[in-house]
């Protein structure tokens, strides 16, 4: 049986208040006053596309192997690379193995489904056991559009094989139309849209209908047999409509996210089915519609595993670890909206040098250090002559993971001199568990969070960005953890 | 055993510049200051220089690499002339090479120069550089040392079990102290007494330290001179002789930055330098034995866990030996009679010359009384390059003959 063997959502810990954007830019366009409801999730400063796909793919691979992975597929429309392959990225910080097949899907925010049917066909033609999907968008409107008031950040990671599935693959349906909606040409950074009322009556209205008519035809299915519509469209108007139209019940239909998060492009299809999969009963038909110059409708059925399947929550979680965010400065910053005075101390000399990550890639990308074969003294960043004074083994070592093992907090500051978007710095030693220390940057946490001996784990964040050379450099930082830290 | 180079080695002469934001000074005027002072001191000409070291740590901001720059600044004859560089121990040494010419027979007359012009950086503190090469620049934090140096209170407040309070109080009054013998010293960047309450509510740099607990950013440059002690005895017959007692250094072997044993509340070092250079010296009992301290404050939380580093204060003890006034001026070991790193200032190549400087000329007993260390014997030089995870400790002890 082909289908969904795992699911997470991230949902990055800011969220900013979308009044907040109604009181700084309500001056210039009134009409965004119409979607000043809820909260949209705003991406941490060291956060893009990249690293929120990876923190949904951890998740996602909670309780699965790594190097059981046979491919896999990225979709965003925010790629921080045109060439360069993005989903290497995320496959190095998951810790997969090298022999994968990998691609990066883009060009639509359909582009996740479109990752996911790969990723299902993959595993359906033999070609592998296990695929996953990940997507991630962190997409841009322009300073006081709509665009900017529904878009929000977000990763979801679907893991999908040919056993143990919660969720059978039943089948799909796709269409493909050059329908401009929206469009970012190859060197813009902020999405364009054609007028509201077109995009709404002849963009969701019309081409979401189609796309469940089409695959009930195709499977010979009644619309009252769909236990879930999954679908994304940030018109609530609009939304209603296609209910009504369709004659769906409303427990039918699944939220849309928008009041928490935001449309988060790409990911938005799998975030709502990863959440409809946490409610998600043995026998329900769960239909995934995305939209994005066409759109791709997807038929599930939940099998008995999912009562077995652990820690179901992995959207909810995510969403529910939020911090209030209120400062729109901060928020234009850190998506270099605005440009703002690092210091000179902020421009230094940021090449990265391709040809020493290429021979770390490992000790970067997936955090492996080294555990010695003699004395089992785990260390990094990976050795060939044991750290470990009494032992001093020379080339005894065996490779290690270490990113998903936690570690705890040996010492810690917050430094107000080191150029950051998110002053102050906040970085420090820590332990991981098992053995081996590093002095590391911690992320989505302020001073007051931090006590010597505090468990934390590990993200995949942006280390820096070389504005010069266009060239964005991931490693790993520590969050504090506080219980969640117990499953390392 | 090797024997060392207790007394083998003389200062003959010593000179400083003035310390400070030297704008309208370049490197080679702060060199020739102290040059001058130098080689009035010892009583020599440039001619009778055999060779020279010079330590610089920021290269690339001043005087670039190798020994060009101090060669052609003092147009020393075709002499060899080697650029050193240890962190903040780089004057250090630059002494030590010389000192081991001396020693070794190769040569007999022979300078250690230290020079570092901070101030042409452009802003405030170091620069950002790959100090521990690229790859330590791509897993590590993009750091300041004030944020890596205040990681030891934060380490040291748990491994001791000692409140925040009472560990900002005790740094609190190392930079009082600084401040008052700064004050006196006319050749020290800081010279204005503060209050305690000042220091204490400066502004967080890096939690906990705040703007006071960082030293002066500084420009300038120190020198000595060394022969043997024969050569001293015929050269200054008349006057008493500073010889070296020890002269050691120790480097992190990475067990602090990647191994788990060590808990971070001081500097490992510091101890394995201070205990051979204490063999070294021949001292037994350093609380005692020991006259007066130039230890590398960097920062004031430095200077506090130096204090057990160092063997002086008990593990546990600095802060209340700290606040009991016992490295004060008058105290039983005088800290940093020339105001430290905290106020003398800092330009990195020329620190360890500068503390010599100090104790070279307390033991001589130069100074006017109000900052005077009343006849000391012996004085001990520390510097502590890097960061508490990774660093280069050197320490010096010199005394009378």
């Amino acid at each position: 049986m082909i289908g969904i063997c795992s699911y997470a959502g991230y949902v990055p810990r800011y969220r900013l208040n979308r009044m907040n954007i109604v009181a700084a830019m309500g001056w210039l366009n009134p009409a965004i006053l119409m979607n000043a409801a809820g909260e949209k999730a705003v991406a941490n400063h060291d956060e893009d596309a990249i690293t929120m796909a990876v923190s949904a793919g951890v998740r996602c691979l909670n309780g699965f192997s790594p190097a059981d992975v046979d491919a896999l597929y990225f979709a965003t429309t925010t790629a921080p690379f045109k060439e360069r392959q993005n989903a290497n990225i995320v496959a190095g910080a998951l810790a997969t193995r090298e022999e994968i097949r990998t691609a990066d899907f883009s060009g639509s925010v359909k582009s996740g489904t479109a990752a996911l049917l790969s990723a299902l066909e993959h595993v359906g033609a033999g070609s592998g056991h296990k695929a996953l999907a990940c997507a991630a968008d962190c997409r841009l409107g322009k300073v006081g559009s709509v665009q900017e008031m529904v878009f929000g950040d977000s990763g979801a990671a679907i893991l999908v094989g040919d056993k143990d599935v919660i969720a059978k693959y039943v089948g799909s349906f796709s269409t493909a139309y050059d329908f401009v909606d929206h469009f970012r040409g190859a060197n813009s950074k902020y999405d364009r849209q054609w007028e509201e009322r077109w995009i709404r009556d002849l963009g969701y209205d019309r081409l979401i209908p189609e796309a469940i008519a089409g695959i009930c035809k195709k499977y010979d299915l009644e619309l009252s047999a769909i236990n879930k519509i999954i679908y994304p469209c940030y018109y609530g108007g609009a939304r209603k409509k296609i209910n009504r139209d369709l004659g769906l019940e409303f427990n039918q239909v699944q939220d849309d996210l928008m009041m928490d998060a935001g449309d988060s492009g790409s990911a938005h299809p799998l975030l709502m089915l990863a959440r409809a999969l946490e409610d998600a009963a043995p026998g329900d038909k769960l239909l995934l519609v995305s939209y994005g110059n066409g759109c791709d409708a997807i038929l599930f059925e939940v099998t008995e595993a999912i009562a077995d399947f652990a820690d179901r929550k992995r959207v909810s979680d995510s969403l529910k670890n939020s911090q209030e965010f209120d400062n729109f400065y901060k928020y234009l910053a850190w998506r270099d909206m605005l440009p703002v005075e690092l210091g000179m101390r902020g421009e230094e000399e940021r090449l990265t040098r391709w040809s020493l990550v290429w021979r770390n890639r490992k000790a970067i990308l997936s955090l492996q250090g080294t555990r010695c074969l003699e004395c089992g003294t785990q260390q990094y960043p990976p050795q060939r002559i044991c750290i470990n004074p009494d032992c001093g083994a020379i080339d005894r070592m065996e490779e290690v993971v270490l990113s998903g093992k936690g570690g705890h907090i040996v010492s810690f500051t917050s430094d107000m001199l080191a150029a950051t978007l998110n002053p102050p710095a906040i970085y420090g030693n820590i332990d991981f568990v098992g053995g081996g220390r590093l002095m590391i940057d911690f992320t989505d946490c302020t001073l007051e969070d931090l006590r010597v001996g505090m468990p934390v784990h590990f993200s995949f964040r942006v280390k820096y960005f070389d504005q010069k050379r266009d060239d964005t450099f991931y490693f790993w930082k520590a969050i504090p953890a506080g219980e969640a830290i117990k499953n390392a | 055993m090797p024997s060392g180079i207790k007394n083998k080695v003389a200062i003959l002469g010593m000179g400083c510049s003035v310390f400070g934001e030297r704008w309208e000074d370049d490197s080679s005027d702060l060199l020739l200051e102290a040059f001058l002072e130098c080689l009035e001191d010892a009583g020599l000409e440039k001619k009778d220089i055999q060779a020279a070291w010079i330590g610089n740590h920021i290269d690339e901001v001043s005087i670039g690499k190798g020994g060009c720059y101090l060669a052609n600044s003092l147009h020393l004859p075709y002499i060899p002339v080697t650029r050193v560089e240890n962190f903040c121990a780089s004057g250090t040494e630059a002494f030590r090479g010389a000192c081991y010419a001396v020693a070794s027979g190769a040569y007999d007359i022979v300078l250690a120069a230290g020079v570092e012009k901070l101030k042409d950086i452009g802003y405030g503190g170091l620069p950002d550089s790959p100090i521990f090469g690229q790859m330590a620049r791509l897993i590590n934090p993009n750091a300041t040392a004030p944020g890596m140096f205040a990681q030891l209170a934060t380490a040291y407040e748990k491994s001791h079990n000692i409140p925040m309070d009472k560990i900002k109080k005790a740094i609190t009054h190392i930079s009082w102290k600084s401040h008052q013998n700064g004050a006196k010293n006319p050749k020290a960047h800081l010279r204005k007494e503060v209050t305690e309450s000042q220091i204490c509510d400066s502004p967080f740099v890096a939690y906990p330290l705040g703007l006071f607990d960082c030293c002066g950013v500084s420009d300038g440059s120190a020198m000595a001179i060394v022969t043997t002690p024969e050569i001293a005895a015929k050269l200054k017959p008349n006057q008493n002789r500073v010889t070296v007692k020890a002269l050691q250094i120790s480097v992190s072997s990475g067990e602090e930055l990647m191994y788990n044993r060590w808990d971070g509340s001081g500097l490992v070092t510091t101890r394995h330098a201070a205990k051979k250079a204490y063999e070294e010296a021949g001292i037994k009992n350093p609380r005692e034995e020991i006259d007066m301290i130039e230890v590398h404050d960097c920062f004031s939380i430095t200077e506090m866990v130096t204090m057990e580093d160092l063997m002086i204060s008990p593990p546990g003890q600095a802060p209340d030996d700290i606040l009991n006034g016992f490295y004060d001026l008058d105290g039983q070991v005088a800290c940093q009679p020339d105001g430290g790193l905290k106020c003398f200032g800092h330009p990195i190549g020329a620190s360890g010359l500068r503390m010599l400087y100090e104790m070279y000329n307390q033991l001589l007993q130069r100074w006017p009384e109000d900052r005077l260390v009343k006849e000391p014997k012996i004085g001990l030089t520390h510097n502590l390059g890097g960061v508490p995870s990774q660093n280069v400790c050197s320490i010096c002890i010199v005394g009378l003959e």
